[in-house]
């Protein structure tokens, strides 16, 4: 349930009235000319490609003017997603991804504006602009790349490290709890919330694709897989079983038990969450029509 | 405040930085509140829709800066506006507009600090943190307004220096000036020189091929155009704007350009009011509210037949070095009065290098330098004359 106090949740649609886009995968020959490089500094293994992959995928199922794309993106691995796509990019300070795109969005409402994020830069760092772009609901569409750690600087642990993992900076078991972030996303009043695995392709691609059609924020988690931190340190260095161990994590929302063990072991993929509320950008220009109304008589 | 007429008007220093701020074109504005300086964001939230603008409250100053540089990369003027914790809180994304080269304002109305200090009393306490708040190389421009009429033309000046030199501008104001009312004559709209960004003449294809130069900066394409701009605060190729991270003369190159951007221009950039400095034999340097004490003793001291002059730095940064020169050159004794100690008086002893005696006088109790505190040590300089009773 959302924390937050509006009455216009309770006029929501049921969840299961909302229809997710339907993407048919594109060729590579038809997603390469949207990518500026073909090196990247992903590692071996890592699924950021992938799921780079499918927001191209997604842009292009959903036929937007590549010119009215705007992607930002903060600090770390995911970070560097805005250096490679080639649509107009920002590669904006560790954590505050939203709070430029909030300003790029105000500034101009044409424009679908789409936040890449880790999940230290969206729930560490940058906490406070994700929950706060979420209570405004304002258009935006965050894709947190959830890989459990900080790759970028070596393997530390994050909000999103479990009781217990393992990291260079939580040696003996991390003594912290996780953040569930479509948890934190719900309660902090997104109006989308979508979870899928590098490993369900198809569903990464419509998830994404959904959450940029929403008109609201939407909040999409990517699970992703770091075999060369994560899964050294806890799981399995090896790619291949990591995405195998996704398969086995991930649970249809429908499927879904509350309950269970969630996060680490069991969590649920697709639409989590969808209902529609007021916009920020649009409230906006409403304030402004009324004030320009008021002033002109 | 709907009609800028050439009629004296009553106006708060606050009030007046979001009327020129309004007047240069800015239609962009996100902030969060604090003493001294909420004013500009309670006027904008009215203001901004008015115009067609857009007013936003955000989370706090961290993303209010943030906001300010996406909404300027999107194509629009935009301003925030703090005080001290807030502009501590700034410094890094001002150093992402810095390396980003994004155009944008920033306006701190200057309390007593550090940490929360005196949150309703005046200080000069910033001036370095404008300077050098942010890490890394990098250049700056910091205009310092002394009067309610300079809040607003200062403010747009500040707009007009930010789209020209493509960087952020930093607006020094302070609690007393601030929240100050007096009476100003605003320019008429039209007489207003306006400096508005361009877009480059070239083809979307041959973006990547052109590059500023000291004396050419261009300017960049808004976000959402064919230009596909790329924008990072990694170290990037001045040519491409792609990341290069790898190769130190990428790296020397754009670290310098970024200094020399505003130095080479530093003597177009400076500007001063030089006030009774024809035959000064000593000089009172004070800048923002504190020059207005120094004005006063100026007045004074030439009623009495006193030799005394005032330079007032209305550019902060990039220091004004022409004008301390001849400054150096001429007088015997410069005095520095400000609301910190020593900050300027620092940076005035390096620029004269030894040719001329400066003596400093700092206050950082939260109340403003008074003409009598300047007036002795004036006295102490000229103890020859005949002072009498006064």
């Amino acid at each position: 349930m959302s924390a937050l106090v509006d009455e216009q949740l309770l006029e929501s649609p049921p969840e299961g009235d909302y229809k997710l886009p339907r993407i048919t995968p594109h060729k590579t020959s038809e997603i390469v000319p949207w990518l500026r490089t073909p090196k990247t500094i992903w590692c071996p293994g890592c699924s950021n490609g992938t799921i780079t992959r499918a927001l191209i995928d997604a842009i292009l199922g959903l036929k937007l003017d590549p010119e009215k794309v705007v992607i930002v993106a903060g600090i770390g691995c995911s970070g560097r997603i805005a250096q490679y796509l080639e649509y107009s990019t920002v590669h904006a300070a560790h954590g505050r991804a939203l709070a430029v795109a909030t300003g790029v969005k105000v500034a101009d409402p044409s424009l679908n504006v789409i936040v890449a994020m880790g999940d230290g830069d969206c729930s560490a760092i940058g906490g406070n602009h994700f929950i706060h772009a979420a209570r405004r609901n304002i258009d935006l569409t965050a894709l947190i790349f959830n890989n459990s750690i900080y790759g970028m600087t070596g393997g530390q642990m994050s909000p999103t490290t479990h009781t217990g993992d393992k990291s260079t900076t939580s040696l003996r078991g991390n003594v912290e709890a996780a953040f569930d972030l479509s948890e934190l996303a719900h309660a902090a009043g997104a109006t989308y919330v979508a979870r899928a695995t590098a490993w369900g392709y198809r569903q990464l691609v419509d998830v994404i694709a959904g959450g940029i059609a929403h008109k609201g924020f939407a909040a999409v988690e990517a699970m992703a897989a770091c075999p060369v931190y994560y899964g050294r340190f806890n799981l399995t260095a090896d790619p291949a079983e990591f995405l195998k161990g996704q398969k086995k994590h991930a649970v249809p929302a429908s499927k879904f038990e509350e309950g269970e063990s969630r996060l680490r072991d069991q969590y649920p993929v697709g639409l989590l969450h969808h209902s529609e509320r007021a916009e920020f950008v649009t409230s906006l220009a409403r304030v402004r029509a009324e004030a320009q109304e008021a002033r002109n008589g | 405040m709907t009609d800028m007429s050439i009629a004296p008007i009553l106006m708060q220093g606050n009030e007046a930085v979001a009327e020129g701020a309004i007047a240069a074109g800015a239609r962009f504005f996100a902030g969060y509140p604090i003493t001294p300086s909420t004013e500009i964001a309670e006027t904008l939230a009215r203001r901004m829709p008015e115009v067609g603008g857009s007013f936003i409250q955000m989370e706090d100053e961290i993303a209010s800066i943030s906001a300010v540089c996406g909404a300027s990369l999107a194509g629009l003027k935009a301003l925030t506006a703090t005080s001290g914790p807030g502009f501590s809180l700034m410094q890094e994304m001002i150093g992402f507009a810095e390396m980003a080269q994004i155009p944008c304002v920033i306006v701190d109305v200057m309390r007593g600090g550090p940490s929360t200090g005196l949150p309703t009393e005046p200080s000069q306490g910033d001036v370095m943190q404008a300077r050098w708040g942010t890490h890394g190389e990098h250049s700056v421009i910091a205009l310092v307004p002394s009067s309610v009429e300079e809040c607003f033309t200062l403010t747009i000046e500040a707009f007009n220096l930010s789209e020209q030199y493509r960087t952020p501008v930093i607006v020094l104001s302070d609690a007393l000036i601030g929240h100050m009312r007096e009476a100003v004559t605003l320019p008429e709209p039209g007489s207003l020189r306006i400096a508005e960004r361009g877009t480059p003449d070239c083809a979307p294809e041959e973006y990547d091929t052109v590059m500023s130069d000291l004396d050419n900066i261009l300017p960049r394409p808004p976000l959402g155009s064919p230009f596909r701009v790329h924008v990072t605060g990694l170290v990037y190729n001045r040519r491409s704007g792609a990341p290069e991270t790898g190769d130190p003369q990428v790296a020397g190159d754009l670290g310098r350009y970024l200094r020399e951007k505003i130095y080479h221009h530093r003597d177009s950039i400076a500007r001063v009011e030089e006030y009774e400095m024809k035959d000064a034999e000593v000089a009172i340097f004070a800048y923002g509210s504190v020059a207005r004490s120094a004005k006063a003793v100026v007045k004074w001291a030439r009623a009495r037949g006193v030799p005394v002059g005032l330079v007032r730095p209305i550019t902060l940064w990039p220091f004004p070095t022409l004008a301390v020169d001849r400054m150096a050159e001429q007088v015997r004794t410069v005095i520095v009065p400000e609301m910190n100690l020593k900050q300027m008086s620092w940076e005035v002893q390096a620029a004269v290098s030894g040719r001329t005696k400066v003596v400093d006088f700092g206050r950082v109790d939260g109340k403003l330098i008074t003409p009598a505190q300047i007036e002795e040590l004036v006295k102490a300089e000229f103890y020859y004359h005949d002072w009498g009773k006064s």
